[in-house]
């Protein structure tokens, strides 16, 4: 059996990170892992639709905060532990894909686009406005763990180990996916979708589909992040900058490849916390002229990303040898 | 009176949103690109206006220009740098690349000049007319009526001259236009220059009535979505008509229902209008 060069070092990459966080024994790194492999599920999520299905979504906060806020409203009105609220998280964004996602398959490209960007707006102000989930101020998560189930834990080894095992689970599903039926249909929506439709693919149910996946799992990233960071808020929740992290995560590694987000989310989260320790607390804008630089580079030069130029590489080298 | 007033503002606001949207539908008619950061050389247009003013030391009747120079070699630049080259590339890259502009320009506008909000005097154009009950400033009124003659402008530059028609060619078939010597590149050019110095205009002129702040591109690239929708994509008397209501529509629902909503009021007419009728209501099918 030949093994391709792709998986070998995607397993690589798998097998450093499950490692190196627990080597290093240090608190600042493994913070940012667990923060790492989090910006891996949702551009991941997000990947399912964007990259996969070619429908370029700008407005996944929408999935993203519901998550959030589902697990900490649970807490908040209900007492229960937050991360019961992921299930319920889960429930609420597939109403949200067919509520969203029926009306706005009509549209393609461009169109789909900006419809996506209003519905996050929209969102965002309505949640601002609702004194029921806590207004402008937002959430708070337990102040101190009652039991284990409140999964409240000084060090952020637990959480890298909770957030890798929903990492592999979601990559298993798109993986599965990529490989049958469901993968041919939305590649070939992506690239074409007048060509898809015309040669009998049932369009809109399979971005349907697609969607219903990239929402359930944004959603749970959502509540995983509002479980490790206790705190919640319509910015944080549903800003446009949660959407934004996901895209050019994905555009970054590879938009439609199984491990490209992950591949943007180890490059650009470090980069991102790296920029914050520099310039203090007006970091976060300056990471967000680097992030519309990175998308531009991409877009002007290799529209497949890092994983387009890895193969271009692969492709001399083969050439040459 | 509290109508016709409510109306009087709605008109004079609209008609500067029908002013930059016009710079959009143009971009979108030319060549089927969004331009995602719009909202966002309005931002930089007003902060030339602020920036021209403080340290330069000129009025509106020598900032509005420099502005809309300004923005026109900005677009120019965007066409020629980034657009270009993923027009024809695939749609991922054509929707990010004027995204990833957007963000470049809203967050180097934020790490160079803070999230303070700034503003140009009040006096700058000061005092109010009044007539009757009805009182309207003279900052709107000068903006209002300096938008809707260039918007007007606009349309007949595209109609009624030579140049016009090469655009009008260039965007009905491209290659068709080259074979009759019209060369394309100039022609879409020179439609983001007119896009840009369009949303240069209107942000200096919303620079005499509004603040100044990095964020502000934001809701100004949704108004102009929603304008352009309503209007139908490509359609710059569309625009204008769309303009013009959507102005009146926000004062009206600013009025009835609290400041804070019509932002929910617009956006969610855009939402409804792209799922009921995304061609527009003057847009054909």
């Amino acid at each position: 059996m030949r093994i391709a060069p792709g998986s070998l070092a995607a397993a690589a990459i798998l097998l450093l990170l499950a490692v190196a966080p627990v080597a290093t024994g240090n608190p600042f790194y493994q913070h940012i892992a667990a923060l790492v492999v989090l910006a891996a599920i949702s551009a991941s999520a997000w990947n399912v639709i964007g990259g996969y299905a070619g429908q370029v979504s700008f407005g996944h906060a929408v999935y993203f905060g519901t998550g959030a806020y589902a697990s900490l409203l649970t807490f908040d009105k209900l007492g229960l532990p937050p991360i019961a609220g992921a299930p319920l998280g889960v429930l609420a964004s597939f109403v949200l894909s067919v509520v969203i996602g029926l009306p706005s398959f009509r549209l393609r490209g461009h169109y789909f686009s900006m419809a996506t960007i209003a519905v996050a707006a929209l969102a965002q102000v309505l949640v601002t406005n609702w004194g029921f989930v806590g207004g402008a101020i937002g959430l708070m998560g337990p102040a101190s763990p009652r039991s284990i189930a409140d999964l409240l834990f000084r060090s952020a080894l637990p959480y890298y180990a909770i957030f890798l095992g929903v990492l592999a689970v979601l990559l298993a599903c798109t993986w599965l996916m990529q490989r049958g039926r469901t993968g041919f249909y939305l590649r070939a929506l992506g690239s074409g979708e007048q060509a898809a439709a015309s040669l009998g693919v049932p369009v809109r149910r399979y971005k349907l589909y697609a969607l219903l996946l990239s929402g359930a799992f944004t959603s749970l990233a959502g509540s995983l992040y509002a479980v490790f960071v206790g705190f919640i808020d319509p910015d944080s929740g549903f800003g446009i900058l949660i959407s934004v992290n996901m895209v050019v995560m994905s555009a970054l590694g590879g938009a439609g490849t199984l491990f490209g987000p992950l591949v943007g989310a180890i490059i650009l989260v470090p980069l991102e916390e790296i920029t914050n320790a520099w310039f203090g607390g007006s970091g976060t804008g300056t990471a967000y002229v680097a992030y519309g630089i990175v998308i531009m580079i991409i877009a002007r030069f290799a529209p497949g990303g890092l994983a387009q130029l890895w193969q271009l590489f692969a492709w001399r080298r083969r050439r040459a040898a | 009176m509290i109508l016709l007033q409510l109306v009087i503002d709605g008109l004079l606001l609209g008609a500067v949103y029908a002013l930059f949207s016009s710079g959009l539908t143009l971009i979108w008619g030319m060549m089927n690109v969004v331009n995602f950061a719009h909202g966002d050389f309005v931002m930089v247009a007003m902060y030339v206006a602020f920036f021209a003013f403080t340290l330069l030391k000129i009025g509106p009747v020598l900032f509005i220009p420099l502005a809309a120079v300004v923005l026109f070699c900005l677009g120019v630049a965007v066409y020629y740098g980034l657009v270009r080259h993923v027009m024809r590339g695939p749609m991922l890259a054509q929707i990010i690349s004027t995204f990833g502009l957007a963000l470049f320009l809203r967050y180097s506008a934020l790490w160079a000049f803070s999230a303070n909000f700034v503003s140009l005097p009040d006096n700058l154009v000061g005092g109010t007319f009044q007539f009757g009950e009805l009182r309207i400033s003279a900052a709107q009124l000068l903006a209002g009526i300096t938008a809707l003659a260039l918007t007007l402008g606009m349309h007949l530059l595209l109609t009624r001259t030579d140049l016009g028609s090469r655009m009008l060619a260039v965007s009905e078939d491209r290659t068709a236009a080259a074979l009759v010597g019209i060369r394309p590149d100039p022609m879409q050019a020179l439609a983001w220059g007119l896009g840009g110095a369009s949303a240069g205009v209107a942000g200096a002129l919303i620079a005499l009535f509004f603040y100044v702040s990095p964020e502000v591109g934001n809701s100004f690239t949704l108004l102009a979505f929603v304008t352009v929708c309503l209007g139908g994509f490509g359609s710059v008397p569309g625009a204008l008509l769309a303009g013009l209501a959507i102005g009146v529509i926000q004062s009206f629902s600013a009025y009835w229902l609290g400041p804070s909503t019509k932002d929910v009021v617009v956006f969610a007419l855009f939402v409804l209008l792209l799922w009921v009728r995304p061609q527009g209501l003057l847009g054909r099918a």
